[in-house]
């Protein structure tokens, strides 16, 4: 009753003072997102070199947009890189998770070393993987962007390298978030280890699943960093009397796009605003597919 | 305890807020408010005097022009911020900071497309306190509509530069060196006793990133100049032939074969490993610019035993050619600040080429200045390009000024030229024509579509 009073008295002005505490917060929000969103979305209708001068052109970027070949193929880039990625990250965070929750040696260890990898910033890794890429290659007399296959699989065993770690932890969560005498129910009726995962476990991590999975399909979809530092977008060809580079995925593209010259600044913008319904899109669709499966515990 | 966790979390969300706001460029290498220490007041000019913001284009540059800054600030009282973008990231850079109501004063345009996206914040300098201390006016940029728009501030060469004390060791001088058969014969011939020698004729030719842009932008000049020089042709064309593509491809075979390097690894061959090799003295021959003569001579080198010599691609008439110049290097003003601010940022130029410490530190950083006040450089490379001149031969200009959508076009022409390298059968080569011609054309479209 003493300790319970005690906590009331620290947290009542903390309440009190919620408003104040959420200010700053909402502030940079709205400064450093919500404005520039709307003046993005604005800017996607307009000619501009810099923002300041923008005049209202109407939906051509948008025409442009959508008749790029860059961007056609960018999308399906991204969108392949995404499926792979996905299933490749859940599938091997999970069975990590799975063993290193099963009492094992040096566990904890393995968990520590496991999450390394995300601790490195995207640009860095692209770079040092590109070496260890083209350094395998080089023994086979070729290298990492001769072909559009190399790039793409090096830029989902980079990044299934650096996420597995990530969505590990969250995997442990969930499986530890599992109570024990369910599973110890599940041993006394007699349920193989293959049951026991597929019935108890699986349904029980579902929260874990839905967020992982979230977060992977952004992830995709928002990679950028470790595609420039690692191809670049390369390799750079003409097909179809138009100019494409293979391995570039949609945010690289959007940035190139930028840099064409003055005129290409509102394509840009107008397909960032196609790249964020995609993305808002399938992330909504993907929540409420995973919710529908969340058990109550 | 759990009130000062509070207390401490709401400091450090608003000591991150103040971060964020606080207004300095992202991708610079150097952002020193040259008379304030760090964002937020930077009003400490004095009454009546504009500003100056100088958005540097050349990272080599910056050392000289921040200290240049600061005396200038010394002596005038006249705030001057220096920032300079990071390598390759100045359009981007130049973008952003426009956008700012602190936008650059002094900014560079490299070409005439860059003059198409900002003839409208580039003052017209024509018959100006800057304008009148040149020395000629063939590096700069002019409008459609004639007005003097960007003022050439120094120009640059390239060709090959040669380290003479190897050649000599090899028995063969610069003498022998006048046209595409004799260099030819020169590096197969050291390339053939490489191993005796110690030494190989040419540094690797390099197409990571770092280093392709000597060949996809610099050697690429070669049959671009010829193909201008014969068609008349002064502004970029819809569309080019490729005619002299096949003399590309004879200097491009000569420098992967008579290398040390492996064909099949330039892909990552970097631009440190090349400049290594001739700086180490195990190369004869480096395609590079007047630019690198400080670099080459502080890691070591003799400036007496090194030279330039052109860029032989085997053209009739090209034992008459001198090296490639021009530049990239051309200063405007923006239109869009105060006039306060134009006129702070014209006295800050015409301070740079024609006080004397000033004038002498551009001219030991960039090389060479075409202004009326400023020395002669004491860098070989220019002086060997003085002396073609002298000769009577004639300038190969940088027609590569005239890509559309360079950095594109640049880049389908790497990788149609890596895997030539990687295997060099005609059928590959065919796509590096295809590169260069079709690729020329649908980025003409792209640009100007």
């Amino acid at each position: 009753m003493k300790a319970k009073t005690s906590v009331n008295l620290v947290q009542r002005p903390i309440r009190r003072c919620a408003p104040l505490f959420i200010l700053p917060t909402f502030l940079a929000f709205v400064i450093g997102f919500v404005w520039p969103f709307l003046q993005g979305i604005y800017l996607s209708f307009c000619k501009f070199n810099t923002p300041k001068d923008a005049v209202w052109d109407g939906i051509s970027n948008y025409t442009k947009a959508f008749t790029d070949p860059g961007f056609r193929n960018a999308f399906w880039n991204t969108a392949g890189f995404a499926v792979v990625s996905i299933i490749l990250i859940n599938v091997a965070a999970f069975l990590i998770a799975y063993a290193l929750t099963q009492k094992l040696r040096g566990a904890n260890l393995f968990r520590t070393v496991f999450f390394m990898p995300n601790l490195i910033g995207g640009v860095v890794l692209g770079y040092i993987w590109s070496l260890i890429f083209d350094g395998i290659l080089k023994n086979y007399g070729t290298y990492l962007t001769a072909n559009g296959t190399y790039g793409f699989w090096g830029l989902v065993i980079l990044v299934a390298w650096q996420q597995i770690g990530y969505m590990m932890i969250i995997y442990i969560a969930g499986i530890q978030a599992i109570p024990q005498d369910m599973l110890e129910a599940a041993k006394i009726d007699g349920a193989t280890g293959r049951q026991t995962l597929f019935q108890v476990v699986i349904p029980n991590v579902m929260p874990a699943i839905t967020t992982c999975t979230f977060l992977t399909l952004t992830n995709s979809f928002k990679m950028f960093d470790q595609n420039l530092a690692l191809t670049g977008g390369l390799p750079s060809v003409i097909q179809d009397g138009a100019k494409v580079n293979i391995t570039e995925l949609l945010a690289l593209n959007i940035y190139s796009t930028y840099n064409i010259n003055k005129n290409y600044h509102g394509v840009a913008q107008a397909k960032a605003v196609i790249f964020f319904l995609l993305v808002a899109v399938l992330a909504i669709a993907q929540q409420a597919a995973t919710r529908r499966k969340e058990v109550e515990q | 305890m759990k009130k000062l966790i509070a207390l401490l979390l709401a400091l450090v969300m608003v000591l991150g807020l103040a971060a964020c706001n606080s207004d300095t460029p992202a991708n610079t290498t150097a952002g020193t408010d040259n008379t304030t220490q760090g964002g937020g007041d930077e009003t400490t000019t004095p009454e009546g005097s504009g500003r100056v913001y100088y958005l540097n284009f050349k990272p080599e540059a910056d050392a000289a022009l921040q200290e240049l800054a600061k005396l200038y600030t010394e002596q005038t009282g006249v705030s001057v911020k220096v920032v300079t973008a990071a390598s390759g990231t100045y359009a981007d850079t130049l973008t952003a900071e426009m956008a700012k109501s602190e936008a650059p004063t002094i900014y560079n345009i490299g070409n005439l497309s860059g003059l198409k996206d900002w003839n409208d914040y580039a003052l017209d300098l024509t018959d100006s306190a800057i304008a009148q201390e040149l020395t000629t006016n063939d590096f700069n940029l002019y409008n459609e509509a004639g007005e003097l728009k960007a003022i050439g501030y120094c120009y640059e060469s390239f060709g090959i530069i040669v380290n003479t004390e190897l050649l000599e060791k090899a028995g063969h001088s610069l003498e022998e060196i006048k046209d595409f058969a004799s260099l030819k014969a020169v590096a197969e011939d050291i390339h053939a006793r490489s191993a005796e020698l110690g030494f190989d004729a040419f540094s690797a030719s390099g197409l990571d990133s770092s280093s392709s842009w000597r060949f996809s932008g610099h050697l690429a000049n070669m049959p671009l100049y010829y193909e201008f020089r014969d068609n008349d042709i002064t502004e970029q064309p819809a569309t080019i032939e490729g005619k002299y593509l096949d003399n590309f491809r004879a200097v491009w075979d000569l420098y992967i074969t008579n290398t040390a390097t492996d064909a099949k690894t330039l892909s990552t061959s970097t631009a440190d490993e090349s400049k290594a090799q001739f700086t180490e003295g195990k190369a004869v021959f480096y395609q590079n610019g007047t630019w690198e003569y400080a670099g080459l001579v502080e890691a070591g080198l003799a400036p007496e035993n090194l030279a330039m010599i052109p860029i032989y691609c085997g053209v009739d008439g090209e034992e008459n050619a001198g090296l490639c110049s021009g530049t990239e290097n051309c200063w405007a003003i923006n239109s869009q600040v105060s006039a306060e601010d134009q006129k702070a940022s014209m006295d800050f130029l015409v301070w740079l080429v024609t006080d004397e410490t000033a004038a002498q530190k551009m001219v030991d950083t960039l090389g060479a200045l075409p202004f009326k006040s400023v020395p002669e450089s004491s860098n070989v490379f220019l002086a060997d390009g003085s002396k073609m001149l002298a000769d009577g031969k004639y300038t190969v200009s940088w027609a590569f000024n005239h890509t559309p959508n360079v950095d594109s076009w640049r880049a389908t022409v790497v990788t149609a030229l890596t895997a030539y390298s990687a295997d060099p059968t005609d059928a590959n080569w065919q796509q590096v024509v295809s590169a260069f011609v079709d690729g020329w054309a649908i980025e003409y479209n792209v640009v100007n579509g």
